[in-house]
């Protein structure tokens, strides 16, 4: 379909709706790096004022890779769910964005539409709203997830434990944990990225989770976030898995880059579920997305950087997981320059996530290499707080020595818990009373050398041997 | 008010060089935490944003006996550098026309050093590295081009220089993405038959060159082994494992000093 818009004496023309969303973006190194983005600022108006003109049953009908070429596209058009759509079936992008800003879209209208927002639709919608508005919609989005504990009931936020180590270091790791669960952190889960691929060593990964959930009783989940297929094969092993983690993209040809598809996605799914580890609910799967990750595969297919991510929610929301996150701004200044850019990355992949259904959480983080600093991520943990995310990560003290990038604190969330008044999954909110670790409101006490958390961390060496 | 202490599982903290246990005031980190985490980030983005020193540079390498030669890729400005990864792949013209100048038919070592994302590393440690790896290439019998001095370089824009100058293999040294826990990482690739369209699958790294890191002499000595073996089986990349640590754990002490 083509587009047309004038401005003045100047008429635009947008020869496709991928085109058109690409031009309509607000600005991004990513999109200018791929040559999709608009060439002034008025091309950039003349699009929006194009988009927001185009019926949303419009976008519907126009897949953005063809249906026969992507698997992705596939499952957006077979899996939509045309009852949940009725209601804003014959409003525009415009009429859209107002409805989602009108105190008629409450949060339990909101649950009822997720599944008849496509990608496309929520991309495009998030094309047209300011920031702010992108903080009060998916504010009232409500997403519950479970596995030992409940993720994403209103007034809380959760935080994954980040425990990573240069060399894997079984010691080193164990003495993260301990900080992080000393500082109240870890209801949205344990969760580490190993430095190295071998099987063995992520078994050892996992065990060590599972000992140290079940010596304290702890309820949260552990992950080891290694490759899809070595959790199958580490599954089929009998390794003590509670959720499987998986990168993932918005198209069919980025998912092969990850060394993924849905089918295979789908079985992993499926036998992570059928372990039944999971005392309060079975959703098992955890995935990290970014707006980039297809661009750098060269699988973008001429779609912008945040259509593309809004993809990526489609492939995720299929498996009913635990935990979605965006990894915004590790992938480098030439994709989100700025911090001005990693904010707006992080408020869209948020709104995208939560209104198409997803426990939304944001990696907040920055390189070196970035115009970026802890200024910025104050800024935009902030604004992800005020929107309701679900869960940001906690690296002890924002730097992740093994990943070489920074993110959020221990301490970022004590600040959130303070600036907000939120509070944690209420199982974890319990058991950290419990052990004396916060009192009955959730602030942290005073501790003493001989805690037994501490006590197990000194002792995990000898534990080993 | 009293300084906030470290939390009391500070002893754990030797374990990991995360930062653990640091302590807090109210929920927020202590004043000398803020302090330290904002330096390393400091010097993280000097090192990001600083000139290369080529005349200094270019005066270590004189007194090797090697020549030297200029040149900048098209993305010279850090702001175009770090925008655009592809022109930063690319000589600008000038440039090219000055290296082709400088080109003496065949060589079997081309080397380019440039900024990449940390030219602190490159003032620090190239100079190093050049000493050590120059006379083992001599008993070698190694023939070395003018090395390629770069601004605004990334990796592949080796390939370009490799190529100008006639080289079976090229060597880069080249400034890596700066950490808060170290802003001077050198890294090596090498590539055989370098011209432009090489992956990084077909290279060869070493990477964390620093004194507290890999040391630039033994990085020199795992450099020899790997160009060596690249030379014997006409190939680098995936399929070139390297095994210089076993040949190293060879070599006494006295040895690695002199290199």
């Amino acid at each position: 379909m083509m587009f047309r818009q004038r401005i003045k004496s100047s008429s635009y023309v947008f020869g496709s709706l991928a085109e058109l969303l690409a031009k309509a973006s607000p600005p991004r190194a990513g999109d200018r790096l791929a040559g999709l983005a608009a060439a002034s600022a008025e091309e950039n108006m003349a699009a929006k004022l194009a988009l927001a003109e185009v019926p949303l049953t419009a976008i519907l009908a126009e897949p953005l890779i063809p249906y026969e070429a992507d698997e992705v596209t596939r499952l957006i058009v077979d899996t939509h769910d045309a009852a949940a759509f009725a209601p804003i079936s014959a409003m525009t992008v415009a009429e859209f964005r107002d409805y989602l800003l009108s105190s008629e879209a409450d949060s339990s209208a909101l649950q009822r539409l997720a599944r008849g927002i496509t990608p496309e639709m929520a991309a495009a919608v998030c094309k047209l709203m300011r920031n702010q508005d992108l903080v009060l919609a998916a504010r009232k989005c409500r997403v519950v997830t479970a596995f030992r504990n409940t993720i994403g009931l209103p007034g809380t936020m959760s935080v994954r434990l980040q425990p990573n180590h240069p060399t894997d270091d079984l010691e080193g790791i164990m003495a993260s944990i301990a900080d992080g669960l000393m500082y109240g952190a870890g209801d949205a889960v344990i969760g580490i990225n190993p430095a190295s691929d071998s099987t063995s060593r992520v078994r050892e990964l996992l065990s060590m989770l599972d000992d140290l959930l079940a010596r304290f009783q702890i309820p949260t989940q552990g992950c080891v976030l290694t490759h899809v297929t070595t959790a199958i094969e580490l599954m089929q092993k009998g390794a003590p898995t509670d959720l499987v983690f998986q990168s993932i993209g918005g198209t069919e040809a980025a998912n092969r880059a990850f060394g993924v598809s849905l089918d295979l996605l789908s079985e992993a799914n499926e036998m992570a579920r059928m372990l039944k580890r999971g005392s309060v609910g079975q959703n098992v799967m955890y995935f990290e997305t970014g707006q980039g990750s297809a661009l750098s595969a060269d699988a973008h297919f001429g779609l912008d950087l945040q259509t593309c991510e809004a993809r990526a929610y489609a492939v995720a929301r299929t498996f009913e997981p635990l935990l979605v996150n965006s990894v915004v701004g590790f992938i480098g200044p030439e994709y989100l320059y700025d911090g001005k850019e990693i904010l707006r990355a992080a408020l869209e992949d948020h709104f995208c996530g939560k209104l198409m259904g997803l426990p939304m959480g944001v990696d907040v983080c920055y390189t070196n290499h970035a115009e970026a600093d802890q200024n910025d991520m104050d800024t935009i943990l902030t604004m992800l707080a005020a929107a309701g995310v679900t869960y940001v990560m906690g690296v002890p003290g924002a730097d992740d020595v093994m990943l070489n990038y920074q993110s959020t604190s221990f301490h970022d969330a004590l600040f959130v818990r303070e600036a907000f008044g939120l509070k944690r999954a209420p199982e974890f909110e319990a058991w950290l009373a419990q052990m004396a670790i916060t009192d009955a409101t959730g602030r942290l006490l005073p501790v003493q050398p001989d805690h037994p958390l501490i006590t197990d961390a000194s002792l995990a060496e000898a534990r080993r041997t | 008010m009293s300084r906030p202490p470290h939390d009391p599982w500070f002893f754990l903290a030797n374990r990991t060089m995360a930062r653990i246990a640091r302590g807090r005031s109210g929920a927020s980190l202590p004043t000398r935490e803020v302090l330290a985490f904002d330096l390393a980030h400091a010097l993280a983005r000097d090192a990001v944003h600083a000139r290369l020193d080529r005349a200094k540079l270019a005066d270590a390498l004189t007194r090797l006996n090697l020549r030297t030669v200029d040149v900048e890729s098209q993305a010279v400005e850090r702001a175009a550098y770090l925008r655009q990864p592809d022109a930063g792949r690319r000589l600008s013209e000038a440039s090219a026309a000055r290296l082709a100048a400088a080109a003496s038919g065949r060589c079997d070592l081309a080397i380019m050093i440039g900024d990449g994302l940390s030219a602190r590393a490159v003032d620090a440690h190239a100079a190093a590295l050049m000493s050590a790896l120059v006379p083992r290439a001599a008993q070698l019998k190694l023939t070395v081009g003018p090395v390629a001095l770069a601004e605004g370089a990334r990796v592949a824009l080796g390939d370009v220089v490799g190529e100008a100058l006639g080289a079976r293999l090229c060597v880069v040294l080249i400034g890596e993405r700066p950490g808060l826990s170290a802003a001077d990482s050198l890294g090596v690739y090498l590539t055989w038959d370098p011209r432009p369209g090489r992956t990084d699958a077909e290279r060869n790294c070493i990477s964390n060159i620093r004194p507290d890191g890999l040391a630039p002499a033994i990085a020199a000595q795992k450099l020899i082994w790997l160009i060596s073996a690249a030379l014997g089986r006409q190939l680098t990349g995936v399929a070139l494992k390297d095994e210089s640590d076993a040949a190293l754990s060879q070599a006494t002490p006295d040895q690695l000093d002199q290199a």
